[in-house]
């Protein structure tokens, strides 16, 4: 397959559980700087599709190129090391350590087994967690035991363990589930600003926070891409009406 | 001045965490050499030798989720290469004259062997055998390690896999009774370069280098703890796919401390050997290595320190109730090991955490402040930063937490007394 301009060109990808195609010859391509939402029913394939970018499922045919590299045959950490961040659904943060050190694991440095011995958290480190920590409003609470965060707060968190590996692609799962509409807004807000200087992939269900965020939408249904636009023309598709927006 | 230096040193220990540390350098370097005879040292010694097994499992088990049921594998293969290299030594000619072939180990000569086997003929070198002590168990666990986590193999079925090793090796130690002692292993083990390793005086020697080595392994596995790679093993066990999409290869953190843990139990191993006078199949085997578990598991698998002291009160009772009660000493051993992780997950260093820890501050805190009994010692605690953080930002009133239940305002000052909770 032809090399191409795009950030991340997602070609003919398929995959299979047991018969059952959960994603079906999909195509997807995600321009630099921008920021790209997925919408869909339960079941569309939208979470399988960002599992696939990422490596934690593999495709049973079809290709992921990032940068024009094939991500498809790459080990989960060698993707990230490429510069595709991932956050999951449900807040995955370590709950035992404190705010600075969630931040701080996650600085990209030190990541082999004898690299991690020698890690020095040395003062561009710690200028790092500050910055964003303060970038995702949680500078007063580093050393707070992360476990003991808000919801929101576990959300923004997981986001900031990612900013501090400065991904180049950053995949966000249901960044607002379970926020208050006060949190909603802030975290509309703080999209906005990280996905100044890179491609973004956002999946998420509430129309109003995706009309609020997104460059362009994408419509799953059924592993298939049903619709691709503005907001506005996604939104008055009479395919997309019928199987999403009008139920 | 001394006090002040007194002053800057405590405050030195107490920054590195390193009190538990001190205490235990003291108990083990001038209590116990104080208070026993050289006899008892010597058993002290031998469990000591356990004791890097226990550590190493706090390394692989506690730290890094890794739970390990063939310890005793890399602590007889440590072992064993220490006493290779001692067998040959006291098989020279002259004292082995009366075997059919002269100058090769006498269980060889029994089991009708003419020549020594070539690879035993290096461990004539003791830099050869001391390097093969540390490499080779080292080598094994790594290879089954590697095997395992890159195939995401873990948990129940690691800790089978390496029980099926320790049996496995137990059956060919036994089989090949010619080349490795059998059963009886290998035994009238005498000098170490001419040095009688069976006097008391070598004893006492040899009881001081294995504390000596006990006390600088935990203390480099504690600074592993506080390395990245400690925070990395802690957060592995927490969220394992956080943190390879992190942009971590978790097999390989895993993987080292496995290796780690067979390092330090092959420590043990050979200071057992060269201490006791003899290593055979029985410390091999699926038993002593599930015993070696319940060390860690009793001193607590979180702490190096408890685990040293897990270690030697399993082996005190054992050596006390075996004498007394040989037939009950494995039903009350499964009873404490039961008890220990039914009552007290983590054993008793968690033990001393959560109740002695709590206490002796209280105590201490009613001795100072005498004129005012009333005042509990940790009332007065500002509600900080933190908290002006998450009510500015934070949940508005009546957020909804993601199970649907709603969070009042008050649940950031309960999260902040849980705070003080954590740090009292």
């Amino acid at each position: 397959m032809s090399n191409t301009d795009f950030v991340l060109a997602v070609e003919d990808l398929t995959v299979s559980f047991d018969g059952f195609k959960a994603i079906d010859a999909l195509n997807l391509y995600v321009n630099q700087g921008e920021l790209r939402v997925i919408i869909g029913p339960n079941g569309a394939g939208k979470t399988t599709l960002l599992d696939l970018i990422c490596g934690k499922t593999r495709a049973s045919s079809g290709s992921i190129k990032f940068k024009n590299h094939e991500m498809t045959k790459l080990a989960e950490h060698k993707i990230v090391r490429s510069g595709i961040g991932r956050k999951f659904q449900t807040p995955s943060i370590y709950e035992n350590l404190s705010v600075f050190k969630n931040l701080e694991v996650s600085f990209p440095r030190g990541r082999g087994v004898f690299g991690a011995l020698a890690f020095k958290c040395s003062d561009d480190v710690k200028e790092r967690v500050q910055s964003v920590a303060t970038e995702i409003g949680l500078e007063g609470s580093l050393d707070m035991e992360a476990g003991l965060l808000s919801h929101g707060q576990k959300q923004w968190l997981e986001i900031g363990m990612l900013l501090m590996q400065d991904p180049e692609l950053l995949m966000l799962d249901e960044p607002i589930a379970g926020m208050s509409a006060r949190e909603r807004e802030v975290t509309a807000d703080l999209l906005k600003r990280i996905c100044k200087n890179r491609s973004m992939i956002v999946i998420e269900h509430d129309m109003a926070f995706v009309a609020q965020i997104a460059d362009k939408v994408t419509v799953m249904h059924q592993g298939k891409i049903l619709a691709e636009g503005s907001m506005d023309k996604v939104q008055n598709d009479p395919k997309v009406i019928d199987v999403y927006l009008g139920h | 001045m001394i006090s002040k230096l007194l002053s800057s040193l405590k405050t030195w220990i107490d920054q590195r965490g390193l009190n538990g540390f001190i205490i235990l350098a003291i108990l083990l370097a001038v209590v116990f050499p104080l208070a026993m005879d050289s006899f008892r040292l010597n058993l002290v010694g031998k469990y000591l030798t356990y004791g890097f097994v226990a550590i190493g499992l706090v390394m692989a088990w506690g730290y890094g989720g890794v739970l390990s049921l063939g310890q005793g594998v890399f602590f007889g293969l440590g072992g064993y290469a220490m006493a290779m290299f001692l067998k040959l030594e006291a098989s020279d000619p002259i004292s082995t004259k009366i075997q059919s072939t002269p100058g090769i180990p006498d269980f060889m000569d029994w089991n009708q062997i003419t020549a020594l086997p070539i690879w035993w003929e290096p461990f004539r070198h003791l830099p050869f055998a001391l390097l093969a002590v540390l490499v080779v168990p080292t080598l094994l666990a790594f290879i089954i390690s590697f095997a395992m986590f890159k195939r995401r193999v873990g948990g129940v079925y690691f800790a089978i896999i390496t029980q099926a090793v320790a049996l496995i090796l137990t059956v060919l130690i036994i089989g090949q009774q010619g080349y490795t002692g059998g059963v009886n292993g290998i035994t009238d083990l005498k000098t170490m370069l001419g040095w009688d390793t069976r006097t008391n005086s070598a004893k006492y020697i040899l009881y001081f280098v294995t504390v000596a080595l006990l006390l600088a392994s935990i203390y480099g596995c504690q600074w592993i703890q506080k390395s990245k790679l400690g925070t990395l093993l802690l957060a592995m066990r927490d969220k394992e796919d956080r943190v390879r999409f992190s942009g971590y290869d978790v097999a390989m953190f895993k993987v080292f401390a496995f290796c780690l843990a067979a390092f330090l139990s092959a420590i043990g191993g050979a200071l057992f050997t060269l201490q006791v006078g003899f290593m055979s199949a029985s410390f091999v085997g699926i038993v002593p290595s599930i015993e070696m578990v319940i060390f860690a598991a009793v001193g607590g698998r979180m702490s190096l320190v408890g685990a040293v002291y897990g270690t030697l009160l399993v082996n005190f009772g054992k050596t006390y109730f075996s004498e007394s009660f040989p037939d009950l000493w494995l039903f009350l051993m499964a009873a404490l090991f039961i008890g220990v992780v039914m009552a007290f997950p983590d054993g008793l260093a968690g033990l001393w955490e959560s109740h002695i820890k709590g206490w002796l501050a209280r105590g201490r805190a009613a001795l100072r402040k005498p004129k005012n009994p009333d005042a509990p010692p940790s009332q007065i605690v500002q509600p900080d930063a933190d908290v002006m953080t998450m009510q500015e930002i934070g949940s508005p009133p009546l957020a909804r937490s993601a199970s649907g239940s709603p969070r009042v305002p008050s649940g950031a000052g309960m999260q902040v007394s849980g705070i003080q909770g954590q740090s009292a």
